[in-house]
Parts: C-alpha cells; structure tokens; sequence
C-alpha cells in the first residue's frame, strides 16, 4: 500500500510550491506538483503602455530579478521592429551576468546546500583537518585552522543557545547525509561568506539599473548613458568598478563555488544516478555577441534535444502556433472550447476557476485539477529547461569551450556522460556555466571599453518610442534563458496599447501538473524512483526539487485573451 | 533544549566581533534610524541586554524580492545581525526545514512566544474566492495571518506588496490583494513600502524594534518617518537642473549625457516620498535617477495606477525643499492614490483641510 506524504510549504526557493507524493517500498512512485499562489499579471498587464510592461513583469520574480525586463523589452523591440545600439547590448549582457553569478551562488550555497550540508555534524568537526581540506582544494585566504576553529566556536555557542533560528528543525543527523563533518564545517564557513559576497556583485546593476532588486531598463537600449567626461554617467570610475566586481565574482567562483561543488559532489555520486525525469532538453538561448538577431552566435545556443540523443538540437519557433501551447487540464482554469486542447500563447485564455478542496486541506484532489500553473509543452511533449538543458544544448550544438568544461567536470567526479541526466548532473551544470558566465562577462566588458574607446557611446535607439510612430498592430515574442532556464513573453500591441501579454516561464515548464494525456512534467517525473528512506523527513525529495532552483511566484500568472476576464469563482 | 537567549551583544561576542565593532554598528544603526548622538547610548544599552527576538517572516502574493533586498543591507555585519541576532524562527526562503519541520518551528514560536514574536510580512493577500488563490501547508494566506497576528507583538509590513497591495493589487486587482493593515486590527503595524524598499531600511526598521522595544515614529500612512518623510525630488542631486530648468528630453540624448533632470521623461520623484536620494542603493552606489532612468515611484501607492511611467507629471509648483511629508500632511500619499490627482494636491498642498477631505474620500474608495 504506498504511502502518501505532502511536504508543503517547500522551503528554500522562490514562491508557494507543494509536493505531494506516494512512497512505496522506500521508493517514490508517484508525485504531484502544485503551485498555490496565483496574482494575476497578464490581466493587469492589459491595456498599459507597452514601454512599460518590463517593470510589470520585472516584478514576477525578485530572486531572477532582470530576466522578465529583458524578456519583456525583447518582445516590444520584436514588435515594433527596434534595433538596439551594441553598448545596450553589451550592457544588457554584463546585467545578465551579474544576475546569474549572484542567484546561482546564493541558490547553492542558500537554497540547496543545507540538503547535502548537516550543519550540526559540523560541531564535531577537527578545524585543523578542515583547513587541510580547504587548502588541498583551493587557495582561497580563509582557510586556516584558527578561521575555522573560531567559526565552529560561534557555531557552538549558536547551537548551544538552544534557538536555531533558520536552522530550527532540520533534518540534522539525518543518514542521507554523507559528508565528513570537516567538509560539513567547510560548508557552513562557506554559506557564511557567500551571504556576504552575494551583495557585490549586484551592484552591476545599481550602476547601469539604479538598483538591486528590480534595476531599470528601456525599450530601444538602457537608461544610462555613456559620458565618459562626466560624473552624472558610465564614466571611468563607474565603469572600473564594474570591472572589479565581475573579477571578485570570476575569484569568488573559481575559488569557492567550484571547489565546493566538486568536493561535495564527490561524496554523493549515487545521486548522479536519481532524479533525472524527462530525457527531453529545451534552451531558448542567449547572451547575443552580435545583437539579438544573430541567434548563431549567442553563447548559450537554442535548440531542442529529445529522448537525450545528444547528435541532434532541433530547432524552436516561439511563433509557430503548433509547437508551444499551454495545457489546463489538471490547472485551476477553464477554456472557452473545453480544457483539453492546448493553446499558443498568442492565442491564450484565462478563467480562474478553483475547484480544489476547500482550505484547510490534508490532500489536493489530484486526479482532478491541482495546481494554479498552466502545463506548457512543445509539440506535445514536456520538456526539461534550466542550467542543464542549457548545456547540454550547448553541448549537442558542438560549442568547444562548453565541452571542454562539461568533460573536465565528469573526468574530475569520474562519472560518465549519464551522470548529467540526474538530481546531481542539474546541480553541477549550474556551477559549470557559472564558471563560463564569468568568463564571458570580462569579453562583454572589454568589448563595451572598446566600444567607447572607438567613439561608440549610444545606449538607446529612441527611433520608435513615440507611439505615433508605430503600427497600428504588432506582435512580438521576447526570449531569453532566466537562471532558472528558458523564458519567454509574448505580446499583442493594438492602437499603442498592450492587447494581450503572456509569459511563459521555466518554472511552468517544469513544475506544471501533468497533461491530458497524463504525461508528467519535469519535477513530478523526476522525483518517481527516488528512494526517501525516513518518510518523515524527506530529506530525498528536496534534494531533487531543489537541484531546479524553483522559482514559483512567476510560474503562476493569468491572462485573458479579448479583454472579457471571466472571474469565476468556486462557490463552497 | 534548554532556552538561554543571547543578547545581541553577546551573540556578536561569539561571533568574534569585538566592542569596537559592536559600537561601530550601533552608530551606523542609530544614524540610519535617525537617532541623535545623545542617544546612543541607549541604543548600546538596549543592544547589549535584550534577548534575542524571536521573528517569523511570512510570504504571501510576493516576488521574495523584499528577502532580497534584505540580505543586500550593506554595513558589513548586518546580514549576521538580523540572520543571528534575531532569532528567524520561520522563514520560507532561507529556513533549512519544509513542510510538516517548518509548520512545527512556525507554531512552536508561536505558542512559546506568545505576544512576544515580531511578525514580519512580504506580500499582500488575496481574499476573493474566500483566499484560495494563495495557500501554504493547506491553508489560506488569510487564515495564516489571522491567527498569526494575534499573538504577534508588532507586525511589519514589507514592501509594497504588504504595505498598499503592489503589483497584483494594481487594476482591477484579480485576486483582491490586500494590503495587512487592512486585514489586522489592533496590533502596531509598520508599513515599510517600496518596490522592494532599500535594505538598509528594512534593516534599521528592525534595529529600531529591537533597541528600543517599540515601533519608531510613523506617519499617517504608517510609513517610519525616518525613511519615508522626504520627497525624492527634495533630496535628488540633480534637482538644481530641475530648479535652473535642465530637462532630459529623451534618453540617451545629450542632456541625458549631462545627467539633467529626469522629470521630462516620467520621474515622479516629485510625489514619492522614500530615502533613495539620500541612502542610494546597495551601499549608496546609486539610485533610479543618477542612473539615468526616472524614479518609478515603487514606495507610493497604487503607482502601477499613476499613469504610464515616461508620461511626465501634470506640472507642479516646487513645495520647496524644507517641506516634508509632516508639513504636507499625508496629502501627497494620498495625492498618488489619486494618479494624476497630484497636480491638484500640489495646489492644494497648504489647505489642508482639502486634502483632509480628499484622502477620506480615497479612503472610502478603499484606494490602497
């Protein structure tokens, strides 16, 4: 007889997602997505300034703070056909950076790491033997016996005070844990720092945006401009520290970031094994080196890659209205010709229409509708995005320094190529392609110095901004690649206001209920197998859940498609 | 296990910090809050014998960019302070515990605690469809506050999500977000707005409860006057290019290239009240304006509702810079409520009881 367990709230991750599982012999056996928190964007984006939709949709998420303002601007310059000068370009670039090292260290250090670190075991730890550790590793300053022996003291003392505060009721002690307590005190000195560190970095955007979270952006370029005999612009001196900031990123993750995913890693090679769901990879791409157009050059490329056969990337039309549509059959919505025909987003709808158990609640009824995200699939099929997907495009698509990082990665584990499709594989690939983001961050930042050198200071493209000047009917589609993975906008302009406006986003991808053809997407799939050995603490199904990064406040969204909202409420 | 709370001192001890450090931070704490020098030594005193509080942080219709923004305060042992030196007792974002784990640590402060807990709030809640459009554990966000609030000592409001409804309250509001001061009654609650506000202010917001055990001086909105009584316009750098007529006309031209006043292409700085101009962001590298975009007026609101963002405000007669908020009353809050409604505010600005009547008609409306 299996064995339902719900673990909600979910913890460490952005936005309300509830797992609901059936545990049997030890093993899961099936599992259930939910999201539980809806706002209502696309609705309330209808009808506004479409200049202005990317502080709206900014606000979908603030850990991926910036991917929604690039997407949306993106899908309004795709629409009104603007080009944008290569400084914006560059700018929009170094922000995208800036905006990956910082989210991708917090959510393994923040957000993911207190699965594989036991914070408490750390007490026992010999400081000595985790210098010896830290030093054998990297060469990292902080890395004594006295660093860590004075940390582990406040530790003590933290514990000892009997209020853990954010570590109150852990799974502490539990057997699924695996490191050495000097590797657990590594880490713990590490979570520390890493806090610390993650609010430098940002400020690449509080020099080109004004602030983080949520810095400013503009259809047809950026906002700031370029003066380099003026104190009120991008100047030297601003643009000095832009380059220092991204040098004590690159440092910080080559010297801690990686180190510790590799050391850490090393003692939780079954995972490599677990979690590994859907075989099919989707990336939209980006970081363009030659303007948006020109997708052949971005560094991360898009494509599809399908039932893991890495020889072939099929290509994504985000117009074509056959291969992206959004399913509703098991989604807390209706449709006007019946819930099981999906639909393009350009062609969307919107009811809410709740129908789940009437709160407070023990289990969602899930063979019906159970979960307020829409189930988003191309051609039919479900479909994996993030860091992973990401590389693993890049990878297929023959692009040599990605090869040379991912094969490094897998010779330094000593694990094959079918370690990647795996709770672990999804975890490494996010360091992976943080250590290349941070390479590429310095070839933006020299090229825009170049740029200026050469007379070049243009960073908005104002041809079009007055609405007279655009037709009277446009569509557009904005993508790029959030943290998280592939995320797309698209919008409708009619008589210079938004008509209608969608996104979809990769936590809709892949924490979606499953479709009517009952085929399950990314985390419902890739938790089925995965062994939970204490159902009372289900230490296993967060390791999975989290090795995505859930990002759920954006995941959830509404949008009505001719201006009649429909707002049906479930009467009780 | 056994309870001994730590003061903050105490805990800063054990985390190696020395008194100098500690005396540092309660400077910078009590600058930050506005604290004159004769005062601080009871923000010392208050830091060094107080127990740890014990704090639960909730998240309703949010984008966690509040969290965020809070782990970004910039003094050096802030984040250690209000991650240690309070006790965070629940947390969906940071905490190591999920479901069934978290419940239990969220109820046990709740029942040991008492009347003691502060109870912070990130996002507003929804209450159509009797609040079902934002559950946590099975339960609604509704339901969650309710029963939280009774027992919490003060309540702060985070954001503009908490503190006016934000982004989701905006039209026509589909879930009927709400704001938590319009859902808890008779407990002090400390609205602190913006989108999201600096972290800085969160964290002398915090410091504030904690040195002196009672909520700081608020104005009529609610909002810490410390942070929240000044007009962006008032404290812009660039408002001497306002003042000597030196407008951007359109991005990236050359006045742009100048860092001329923005107020051409949208700024509302003119109607929001909040401490960008003078704190900045992120250890004070800049703000919305020095880099080169206008002021959204993220911290006023139903500013999703004032109009589209580079539509340039109905022109105003300067208030002049020694006006503050508590001059003006709450009229200016209640002006941006109103959208475009500023241009008559600002007329308006001395007859108070004008504006008096205005606001409670925007009460009525239930605009915020």
């Amino acid at each position: 007889m299996a064995n339902r367990i719900v673990v909600d709230p979910i913890t460490r991750i952005e936005g309300h997602l509830r797992i609901e599982v059936e545990i049997k012999d030890g093993k899961i056996v099936d599992a259930y997505s939910s999201g539980t928190m809806v706002r209502g964007f696309e609705l309330i984006l209808k009808g506004r300034d479409p200049r202005d939709a990317w502080a709206f949709t900014e606000r979908a998420c603030g850990v991926c703070t910036t991917v929604h303002a690039l997407a949306s601007v993106r899908a309004v310059e795709d629409a009104l056909k603007i080009k944008i000068p290569p400084n914006a370009e560059l700018i929009r670039n170094l922000m995208f950076c800036a905006q990956y090292l910082q989210d991708h260290v917090v959510h393994f250090y923040h957000l993911h790491a207190l699965d594989w670190v036991d914070v408490v075991s750390a007490l026992k730890a010999d400081p000595k033997k985790t210098s010896e550790i830290a030093q054998s590793i990297s060469n990292w300053p902080n890395s004594s016996p006295g660093y860590f022996s004075d940390l582990q003291k406040r530790l003590k003392t933290f514990v000892d005070s009997g209020q853990l505060g954010i570590f109150a009721n852990g799974y502490w002690g539990h057997a699924a844990y695996k490191l050495p307590n000097e590797v657990n005190l590594l880490g713990v000195a590490h979570y520390l720092e890493a806090l610390e560190w993650q609010k430098e970095i940002v400020k690449v955007h509080t020099i080109f945006g004004g602030k983080n979270p949520h810095p400013n952006y503009l259809v047809g370029g950026v906002p700031c401009s370029i003066n380099i005999e003026e104190s009120n612009a991008i100047n030297a001196e601003r643009l000095a520290m832009v380059g220092r900031l991204f040098e004590e990123a690159k440092e910080f993750v080559e010297k801690v970031y990686l180190p510790d995913l590799v050391a850490v890693a090393g003692f939780y090679k079954d995972w490599g094994g677990i979690g590994g769901g859907l075989s099919n990879y989707m990336a939209y791409g980006d970081l363009p080196v030659n303007g948006y157009a020109d997708v052949a050059q971005f560094k991360f490329p898009r494509g599809i890659i399908l039932n893991r056969d890495l020889s072939t990337v099929h290509p994504i039309d985000g117009s074509d209205a056959e291969q992206i549509q959004e399913f509703i059959s098991h989604s807390w919505y209706t449709y006007s010709d019946g819930d099981e025909k999906g639909k393009h987003p350009w062609a969307g709808e919107t009811n809410l229409n709740y129908t789940g158990p009437k709160p407070p609640y023990d289990y969602l009824n899930v063979d019906q509708k159970y979960s307020w995200l829409k189930t988003p699939r191309w051609k039919g099929m479900p479909m994996e995005v993030g860091p992973l997907s990401r590389l693993l495009v890049a990878y297929a698509s023959g692009r040599e320094e990605v090869k040379e990082v991912v094969n490094g990665a897998l010779a330094a584990l000593n694990v094959p190529v079918g370690a990647l499709f795996s709770t672990l594989g999804r975890t490494a690939a996010r360091g992976l392609e943080t250590k290349l983001i941070a390479l590429w961050a310095k070839e933006f930042y020299d090229q825009l110095l170049t740029n200026i050198r050469n007379g070049d200071t243009r960073t908005a493209n104002m041809e079009k901004w007055e609405p007279a000047t655009w037709p009277k009917e446009a569509k557009g589609v904005g993508l790029t690649e959030a943290p998280r993975g592939a995320l797309a906008h698209w919008i409708v302009v009619k008589d210079q206001k938004i008509d209608n406006y969608q996104l979809v986003v990769p936590s809709t991808w892949n924490a979606s209920p499953r479709d009517p053809q009952g085929q399950r997407s990314a985390y419902e799939a890739s938790l089925i197998d995965t062994p939970v050995k204490d159902p009372e603490q289900p230490l296993e199904i967060l390791r999975t859940i989290h090795s995505f990064d859930p990002c759920l406040a954006c995941a959830v969204h509404v949008y009505d498609e001719k201006g009649t909202y429909v707002h049906q409420l479930q009467t009780f | 296990m056994e309870e001994k709370m730590l003061t903050v001192y105490e805990q800063m001890q054990s985390r190696g910090y020395s008194r100098r450090d500690f005396l540092r931070f309660c400077s910078w704490m009590g600058a930050l809050i506005g604290v004159e020098a004769t005062g601080l030594a009871r923000v010392v005193h208050a830091l060094e014998t107080k127990p740890r509080v014990p704090v639960v942080w909730f998240h309703f219709q949010e984008c966690t960019c509040c969290s965020e923004s809070f782990i970004r305060s910039s003094h050096p042992i802030v984040a250690d302070i209000l991650l240690d030196k309070i006790s965070l007792d629940y947390t969906e974002t940071l905490q190591a515990a999920a479901g069934k784990q978290a419940e239990e640590a969220l109820h046990a402060t709740m029942k040991k605690y008492k009347g003691e807990y502060l109870m912070l709030c990130e996002g507003s809640v929804p209450t159509e469809a009797d609040g079902v459009y934002c559950c946590i554990a099975g339960r609604t966000a509704l339901d969650i506050v309710k029963e939280a609030a009774e027992g919490a000592k003060a309540i702060v409001a985070w954001g503009s999500c908490a503190s006016n409804g934000c982004i989701q309250g905006a039209k026509p509001n589909p879930t009927g977000a709400t704001p938590i001061h319009k859902i808890v009654t008779g407990k002090p609650i400390i609205n602190v707005p913006g989108c999201p506000p600096i972290g800085e202010v969160m964290a002398g917001t915090i410091v504030h409860l904690l040195a002196f055990d009672r909520i700081p001086q608020l104005d009529g909105l609610g909002r810490p006057k410390a942070f929240y009584s000044r007009r962006v316009h008032d404290t812009c750098y660039r408002r001497p290019n306002y003042d000597a007529g030196l407008f951007v006309e359109s991005f990236d031209d050359e006045n742009a290239k100048r860092g001329y006043c923005l107020y051409k292409v949208g700024c509302r700085g003119p109607v929001t009240y909040n401490a960008c101009g003078v704190m900045r962001w992120n250890n004070g590298v800049s703000y919305p304006i020095q880099s080169g975009h206008g002021c959204i007026g993220c911290s006023e609101a139903n500013f999703w509702d004032n109009g589209p963002f580079y539509q340039h405000l109905a022109s105003f007669p300067g208030f002049g810079i020694e006006t503050t908020a508590d001059k003006i009353g709450v009229a200016v809050g209640a002006a941006t409520l109103a959208g475009m409604a500023a241009h008559a505010i600002s007329t308006n600005i001395r007859k108070r009881h004008e504006i008096k009547k205005d606001q409670n008609e925007q009460d009525k409306k239930g605009g915020a």
